[in-house]
């Protein structure tokens, strides 16, 4: 039996939220996560954020919207989701199937000397998820639940919220290109053609 | 007292013609996502876009979610618009950088709070900061104060947007809108 309290690692969860990722578009969140979706491999199809705090989810219910034959899915950190926690209610209310919010829950701000967040002291992000009103929401323990919200966000049956439990560890940054201008055209090439580049 | 209130009625007509103006001047500009904090000044733009099957009206619960949430919508190939009040910019201004720094398109449409004619003190210190705020963050700024004028500062806005990838704001004056509207509000 494996260790009810053993915390995953974030680098494994990323990894395998993304593994075969065909045509997945991804944001990821300021700070660690940006640099667990860029451990995960380059891709014109990430959008990673530098700044911004607050936006991912928001820029994926956009997105989303944008694009709703596309899969989407958030990958942030607890300090940047609590910082707009109200975006769960408005992206609750649109309730866009193709879209999942995975939150990496380290209790810290990583960034920023590893000081506790709310959800150290038990702030449940899942619950508020399913208080607005997202019905697949869920706290993740375990890789088997890892699996499981991978095959979900692939598949877009429904707008999905998870609030996974890891490993506070500070790992070396891997890091995407910085300019946004870049970041932007890259994606917008990939995931509408050459014509992105007009108006 | 009669003079007052002609002068009044003047400043606000019954039937202002510029939020049907604006709205045929979005759906040209090919707006598909709407995002607002809903205001006195919008309730009848927002009206006319919630009509329409082409547009999808998302409420907000913070002005900056509106920012992000464009953003996203650039990214996937959708143009979309931000209506909100003066307050509500002071809820955005970090997430600004995120269209200053993607040289990403934003249309802002802010009607004006603690401007011409406020009666509520509380709404002057954002009312004011208003444009030196968004300047600040580097969004372009157009402020119209008479309604004939609205719909082509729409117009240029949204063309200026998508066109050349920028932040732009148009500030609907308080003159506009009508203050006493407002003053009758509150004596009721």
């Amino acid at each position: 039996m494996t260790n009810p309290n053993a915390l995953l690692h974030r680098r494994d969860v990323v990894n395998e939220l993304l593994r075969d990722r065909g045509d997945l578009l991804v944001i990821a969140g300021l700070g660690a996560p940006n640099w667990d979706v860029s451990a995960a491999g380059d891709h014109p199809n990430n959008f990673p954020l530098w700044g911004a705090m607050g936006g991912a989810s928001m820029i994926g219910l956009g997105l989303a919207l944008a694009q709703p034959k596309r899969k989407v899915i958030v990958i942030t950190g607890d300090g940047e989701m609590l910082m707009n926690v109200g975006s769960l209610a408005s992206i609750a209310v649109e309730a866009p199937k193709n879209l999942t919010i995975a939150v990496l829950d380290n209790e810290r701000f990583g960034e920023t000397g590893m000081q506790k967040t709310p959800t150290a002291s038990g702030v449940d992000l899942a619950a508020i998820a399913t208080a607005c009103g997202i019905r697949s929401s869920r706290i993740v323990r375990t890789m088997a639940e890892v699996t499981e919200l991978r095959d979900l966000a692939h598949e877009g049956r429904g707008t999905a919220f998870a609030q996974i439990k890891i490993n506070p560890e500070a790992l070396v940054f891997v890091m995407p290109p910085a300019d946004g201008v870049i970041l932007t055209t890259r994606f917008r090439q990939s995931v509408l053609g050459d014509e992105a580049l007009f108006n | 007292m009669a003079e007052a209130a002609k002068s009044r009625s003047e400043a606000a007509p019954a039937l202002p013609t510029w939020p049907d103006e604006i709205y045929r001047v979005l759906k040209d500009a090919g707006i598909r996502q709407v995002a607002i904090v809903p205001d006195a000044g919008h309730s009848r733009l927002i009206r006319s876009f919630e009509a329409g099957p082409e547009t999808r009206v998302v409420t907000l619960t913070t002005e900056e979610e509106g920012v992000a949430m464009l953003a996203g919508a650039w990214l996937g190939g959708e143009r979309g618009v931000l209506l909100l009040q003066s307050s509500g910019v002071g809820n955005c201004i970090n997430m600004l950088s995120l269209p200053v720094i993607c040289h990403m398109p934003l249309l802002m449409i802010v009607t004006m709070r603690g401007d011409w004619g406020e009666f509520n003190p509380w709404q002057i210190p954002m009312g004011q900061g208003t444009r030196p705020s968004l300047e600040a963050m580097g969004v372009i700024v157009n402020k119209v104060d008479e309604p004939h004028l609205v719909a082509s500062a729409v117009q240029g806005a949204a063309h200026l947007a998508f066109n050349s990838w920028k932040p732009v704001a148009v500030l609907i004056g308080q003159r506009v809108l009508g203050a006493k509207n407002f003053k009758e509000l509150a004596s009721k």
